[in-house]
């Protein structure tokens, strides 16, 4: 059940403490009294929020510029609640794990020679050991082991990717967070191309 | 020492006029509100018009506190070249600056005993400001910059921390690997305030690479008491620290995503510990193995990892109640959860007596008791009842009118109170107003308090700091009385940035009194009534 307030009405009302909240509120809604200011299109009076029964999805905004009339939607998030700054909450972001549905990162992964592209959920690994092993075993290929000097040689494989900039990188040489945050697509090289890579 | 709390009270002009031979400045400036986007940026806080005074009028000025300020490379570079002895810069908050600046200020900088870069937004010029740091001995005591986003020279820093022989406090970014910690560790086993850096490798660990003895550095540092970091753990990890943990006072895993199990070794051996931030990762079961073990706990913070309001909440009053219960000398906590009741909230005032900072955050707004329904009321009735000494108080959960009637009755030492989505009425604010004879420092968002409980503070906001009253129900004629009545207060509307026109309503009101009169660098979405 929607509870909404109107004020068209209420202009007058400012020193009275009058309740307006209809019958069968729930006795949780602190919001009772009238607010004095006056209704616009412009944006929502501050503190005025439609609650539905179930859970409070006030969508006060700092843009200001919502239309009283259309419900929020469900678990919208207020703005700067709760009081976590960005900074912390940037930080904890980039080392979560992936517990949040459907928030993956789905990058597509192409292997030279294979009819078909597949897609891999970035977040799922914590390393580059793990990913290496989903990817030999995705794809039945063996990708060897990467040192930084040689990249992967001894291999007939190279996982490469592309980073934000579009270029073309060896997976392996940057700490895996900033791997994370700029791979946008996988290529595993193969063959002779695979080998020259890491000798630049 | 010149502390300026709000340096908007008193102009740079007036400062050095009046106290000519300052040797510390310490300023602060944006509202703490701000932290959470609740006001547009570049409202404000520019440390350049007091660098410059101060370059002119106080030579000797040698240390730099700045809190929430905007600082620029050409300040810091200023602040290098004015102050021929400059040993201290600690910036919290700030912004406004980047390794470019950093760069010129650490050159020129040959005294520089102090640079602590915390929480701070520092752009990425792709300066190397670590090689910048002159050569030969350097004086450096303290080097925090474990905020700085952005990779660093590490050849370079390993070469300054070893010609450093007085430096006692480094924290790292997270671009330091665990391998480079070592490296650095081995270097300064005098430290006694650490920061890891990202505390897991940069590379894939080959099958055959030897690891270093992480474990023996650690034991090395036999001063070592603070420790922080952990920005990307790898938990393997964690067993190196064993050695250091019974001298630990103060243990910082904020930023490490740990689980009780992965923290009970660690945890039982830290008996000194009195300071300890953690992410509720730990769950109830870790904080009660905190509460077993850390007997001299006086503060404690418990960060979400999942900061939103519908979260699951690892943590709840079992884990707060386990706390009070164990660490009795508890003097601060801020504590994040998703469930709590009144019954752990007045365990916790009977408990812990000494508690001067309280902070509770209920992350769903106008959450009750979870267990008996109620409003939160008697919970926080009880902490500023038994808790005698408390001069920071922040409320949340469902609250009304009856939880201020308890903090004007008896939180008289008050000083600092937070208020968020609270209250019913008008008399919330006036019992607050009306009752806390010491408060100096309101910040409420999102209550429903209008014009006349703001008129009931005038007999006391020249004895306040500030109040910042956002999404409340204020109004502009409201705040022009005040303005009118009270004309050493400055009352500032803040509307957000991409509105055009003044509405009736008042998005955000705060005032603050001052000396000086309305500022002249105030941005457009400011109106200084």
């Amino acid at each position: 059940m929607e509870r909404r307030v109107n004020y068209e009405n209420d202009l007058n009302l400012m020193a009275t403490e009058l309740r307006l909240g209809l019958p069968g509120c729930d006795d949780d809604e602190p919001q009772r009294k009238t607010n004095p200011s006056i209704r616009n299109n412009k944006r929502t009076a501050p503190e005025i929020s439609e609650v539905s029964s179930s859970e409070s999805s006030s969508s006060i905004t700092m843009s200001g510029s919502d239309d009283q009339d259309s419900p929020p939607p469900a678990k919208e998030q207020v703005v700067g609640w709760p009081p976590i700054r960005s900074y912390r909450k940037n930080c904890l972001q980039s080392s979560k794990r992936n517990e949040v549905e459907g928030m993956g990162m789905y990058v597509k992964v192409s292997v030279d020679g294979a009819p078909y592209l597949r897609k891999i959920d970035l977040k799922v690994y914590r390393s580059y050991p793990q990913l290496l092993k989903a990817l030999e075993n995705m794809f039945k290929l063996t990708i060897g082991a990467y040192s930084k000097r040689e990249g992967y040689n001894g291999s007939d494989y190279a996982p490469t990717y592309e980073d934000k900039d579009g270029d073309w990188m060896l997976v392996g040489d940057v700490p895996w967070e900033m791997f994370i945050s700029s791979c946008k697509r996988l290529r595993i090289m193969k063959g002779s191309e695979a080998r020259g890579l890491g000798c630049v | 020492e010149l502390f300026i709390g709000n340096c908007y009270a008193v102009s740079p002009a007036r400062a050095t006029a009046r106290f000519t031979r300052v040797r510390a400045l310490h300023l602060k400036g944006r509202p703490r509100f701000a932290d959470f986007n609740l006001m547009p940026p570049d409202w404000g806080a520019h440390f350049n018009p007091w660098v410059l005074a101060f370059a002119k009028a106080c030579p000797w000025l040698e240390k730099v506190y700045l809190k929430r300020m905007s600082v620029t490379d050409d300040d810091l570079a200023t602040l290098a070249e004015s102050f021929l002895g400059f040993k201290e810069l600690v910036l919290v908050c700030c912004d406004g600056f980047g390794t470019s600046g950093l760069a010129i200020f650490v050159s020129k900088c040959r005294q520089l005993k102090v640079l602590d870069l915390i929480e701070s937004e520092v752009s990425d010029d792709e300066t190397d400001w670590i090689l910048c740091f002159p050569e030969g001995e350097s004086h450096l005591e303290s080097l925090i910059f474990d905020c700085v986003e952005c990779p660093i020279n590490f050849e370079a820093l390993e070469r300054l921390v070893a010609r450093s022989p007085s430096l006692k406090k480094l924290k790292l970014n997270r671009y330091v690997s665990i391998g480079q910690l070592y490296r650095l560790m081995v270097q300064a086993p005098q430290l006694t305030h650490l920061g890891t850096g990202s505390f897991s490798p940069s590379e894939i660990a080959g099958q055959g690479d030897q690891e270093p003895d992480y474990v023996t550095a650690f034991a090395a540092c036999k001063s070592l008491v603070c420790l922080s970091g952990f920005r990307e753990i790898i938990p393997d990890y964690l067993p190196a620290i064993y050695p250091i943990c019974a001298n630990l006072t103060s243990l910082n895993f904020s930023y490490a995503n740990i689980t009780a199990e992965q923290l009970k070794p660690i945890i039982s051996n830290c008996h000194k510990l009195q300071v300890f931030w953690v992410l509720d990762s730990i769950c109830d079961e870790g904080l009660q193995a905190v509460a077993a073990t850390c007997k001299e706990l006086r503060e404690l913070r418990v960060f979400p990892v999942d900061a939103r309001e519908d979260s699951d909440g690892p943590v709840s009053e079992v884990g707060f109640q386990a706390i009070s219960e164990g660490c009795r000398k508890l003097q601060s906590i801020l504590y994040f959860c998703q469930r709590m009741t009144n019954a752990a909230v007045i365990a916790m005032s009977r408990n812990c007596p000494d508690l001067v900072v309280f902070r509770l955050c209920i992350m769903g707004r106008h959450r009750p008791d979870h267990v008996t329904g109620e409003p939160m009321d008697d919970g926080f009735g009880a902490i500023v009842m038994n808790c005698k000494k408390l001069t920071r108080l922040a409320v949340s959960g469902l609250l009304t009118d009856k939880a201020f009637d308890y903090i004007g009755r008896y939180g008289k030492l008050v000083r600092t109170l937070s208020v968020a989505f609270a209250g019913d009425s008008d008399m919330a604010l006036k019992y607050v107003l009306e009752g806390c004879p010491q408060l100096q420092k309101l910040e409420i968002r999102d209550s429903p308090f209008g014009d006349a409980a703001l008129c009931s503070g005038l007999h006391h906001y020249y004895n306040m700091r500030f109040l910042w009253m956002s999404s409340c129900r204020l109004t502009h004629q409201g705040c022009q009385q005040i303005a009118r009545a009270m004309p050493r207060l400055v009352v500032e509307v803040i509307r957000s940035a991409d509105e055009e026109e003044m509405d009736v309503c008042v998005q955000t009101l705060y005032m603050y009194r001052s000396l000086e009169g309305p500022r002249n660098d105030a941005p457009k979405f400011v109106t200084i009534l």
